[in-house]
């Protein structure tokens, strides 16, 4: 498959055109901007004001930028790292590699998310390691807040109930009926 | 707070927080809350949620440790905190759209930071802790004014914010029918911010008949349970002279019940970005024209909507992450005056040390939980 090669050309505008300049531009598109109307502005009030700064591009005076102390996983979708980032939590083990292998990708692609998942639980099972290593003893029951005042709701236990039960029950079912028809065999 | 992994929490020591960069504060929390979407977190349905990560975007506190490039907020003030870390500064910020600063996150570009949410919001810790590092503290952070009770002051950080911002985005015209899908805190405010649009009738929807009962109450507003309907979508046509209600709000996102299929695939098989019953109820059930406002948090994939009858019916479809500090002046007006109470919605307030029971609580919606609002031995007020 062919791969398109597309030149990242950088914002280098200071302001933006006026409504004359940009008349100017186009005054080959017969029509252009007669129904421009600038009270209507789905945007707001989220954008307010609306100054269309982003036309500029990426040219902010940017805030100083936070010294990386550790690693940061970095979206490819941009082109550096934000003036500050959180460092909870750096990638580590095997779930460290993972992410760095999702981070490969970009956030529009399933295959980053998919690999953060998985990453997510294998580094579930390293935390439980490494609670072991360090002779932290687990308490499920504290971690799981089931010590906190206890008013089950009797609908989701009666339904939770049912569905344990239908589900024992086919599963007896289908090992009975495997082990018939290995006797008829 | 250290997470461990879905549905597992536990209280641990970490190193203090230090300032990494000159507009940073430490701030010691005095009020924490555990917020709806933090739930998504707790059950482990957000990508990149480390084992080890401090939750918590909705806290207060008082600044023990200002960079030296901070001016705008002093050591000893009590500061609000708004959950967006924001620069103020990028073209994004420039517009108000302080949800969506380019300066905060390296690992997402669709969204700016948020504390403690995942890396996938920017790897922060959060204010579920005795100290917290709050970047960009010549932004942020809004010294309380004095005289307001720290749990309404808490309440501003997320919850009045994202409900005023619901009903807003709805583009609410005097007379208008809303339907609020969701009786939790953000809900139930989003129920009560619909009024001060000019709304003519609020209806809100749930599964949960406590919370039914306060929203109908609080807001006030007509309360239906949808597990008493045959087919929810039908009922609301019904009940809005078969055209639909005008603007629906979603203020439930990825963790909607209601519907097994979108259960299956978007809670249990994470197949889905959450499951979008809700959205999809309201898809379905505007009126042609009308406004669907999403405040509801949902995963960074797909989800399964029918985006054919937005165009069919020329829906026009809102949502953003909150703008908590463009809505702060107005909001805090608004609690000052009385015109919205927001520490009503608080339930529960529990030490810190008892995180886990807190999110045990409100996770199963037990004892009546609306809100819980956790409360560290240094808060001190």
């Amino acid at each position: 498959m062919e791969t398109i090669d597309i030149q990242v050309v950088n914002a280098v505008r200071t302001q933006l055109p006026t409504r004359e300049e940009l008349a100017g531009k186009f005054t080959h598109i017969k029509g252009w901007g007669v129904d421009i109307d600038p009270e209507n502005d789905p945007t707001y009030p989220m954008k307010n004001p609306r100054t269309d700064a982003e036309q500029l591009g990426y040219t902010w005076q940017r805030p100083a930028q936070q010294p990386q102390t550790v690693e940061v996983l970095q979206t490819n979708e941009r082109p550096n790292l934000p003036a500050v980032f959180g460092t909870s939590s750096p990638p580590s083990g095997l779930s460290g590699a993972i992410r760095r292998y999702a981070f490969t990708f970009s956030e529009s692609n399933i295959m980053h998310w998919i690999p953060l998942i998985v990453a997510d639980r294998v580094n579930m099972v390293e935390g439980l390691m490494d609670d072991l290593l360090h002779g932290t003893v687990q308490n499920f029951t504290k971690e799981k807040g089931l010590t906190a005042p206890q008013e089950p709701n009797k609908t989701d236990l009666m339904t939770n109930v049912l569905i344990g039960t239908a589900v024992t029950i086919g599963v007896m079912l289908i090992l009975r009926g495997r082990s018939r028809a290995t006797q008829i065999e | 707070m250290n997470y461990r992994g879905p549905q597992r929490v536990r209280l641990d020591h970490k190193p203090m927080p230090e300032i990494l960069h000159p507009e940073d504060a430490i701030v010691r929390v005095t009020r924490s809350c555990i917020c709806g979407s933090d739930l998504h977190l707790y059950n482990g349905n957000v990508p990149d949620t480390r084992v080890g990560t401090t939750f918590g975007h909705e806290f207060i506190g008082i600044v023990e440790e200002v960079g030296p490039d901070v001016h705008n907020v002093k050591i000893g003030d009590h500061v609000l905190v708004p959950f967006n870390v924001a620069c103020g500064k990028c073209s994004f910020c420039q517009q108000g759209l302080y949800g969506n600063c380019h300066e905060s996150n390296a690992q997402a570009t669709a969204v700016g930071g948020i504390f403690g949410y995942s890396h996938t919001a920017g790897g922060y810790d959060g204010g579920q802790a005795e100290y917290v590092r709050v970047p960009y503290a010549n932004f942020g952070p809004t010294v309380i004014p004095p005289g307001m009770d720290p749990d309404d002051a808490v309440m501003l950080c997320d919850v009045v914010p994202t409900g005023y911002q619901a009903a807003e985005m709805g583009g609410i015209q005097p007379g208008d029918t809303v339907v609020v899908f969701g009786a939790g805190p953000v809900g139930i405010m989003a129920a009560r911010c619909a009024w001060l649009f000019g709304a003519g009738r609020v209806i809100v929807i749930d599964e949960v008949d406590y919370r039914l009962e306060f929203v109908r109450n609080y807001a006030p507003a007509e309360v239906y349970n949808f597990k008493e309907m045959d087919d929810v979508v039908l009922f609301l046509k019904k009940a809005t002279d078969w055209l639909g209600a005008d603007v629906y709000i979603d203020a439930v996102g990825a963790e909607a019940t209601g519907n097994a299929i979108q259960s299956l695939t978007g809670r249990i098989g994470l197949l889905q970005g959450g499951s979008p019953t809700a959205l999809h109820w309201a898809i379905n059930s505007v009126k042609k024209g009308g406004i669907v406002s999403i405040v509801g948090v949902y995963g960074p994939t797909g989800n399964y909507i029918p985006i054919g009858n937005v165009v069919n019916k020329g829906l026009t479809i809102r949502g953003n992450q909150t703008s908590v500090k463009r809505l702060l002046p107005r909001l805090i007006e608004h609690v000052q005056n009385g015109v919205i109470n927001p520490k009503a919605l608080i339930t529960h307030r529990l030490p810190l040390e008892e995180v886990a029971e807190g999110y045990h609580l409100f996770a199963n919606k037990l004892d009546n939980c609306i809100k819980p609002v956790l409360i560290p031995s240094r808060a001190g007020v």
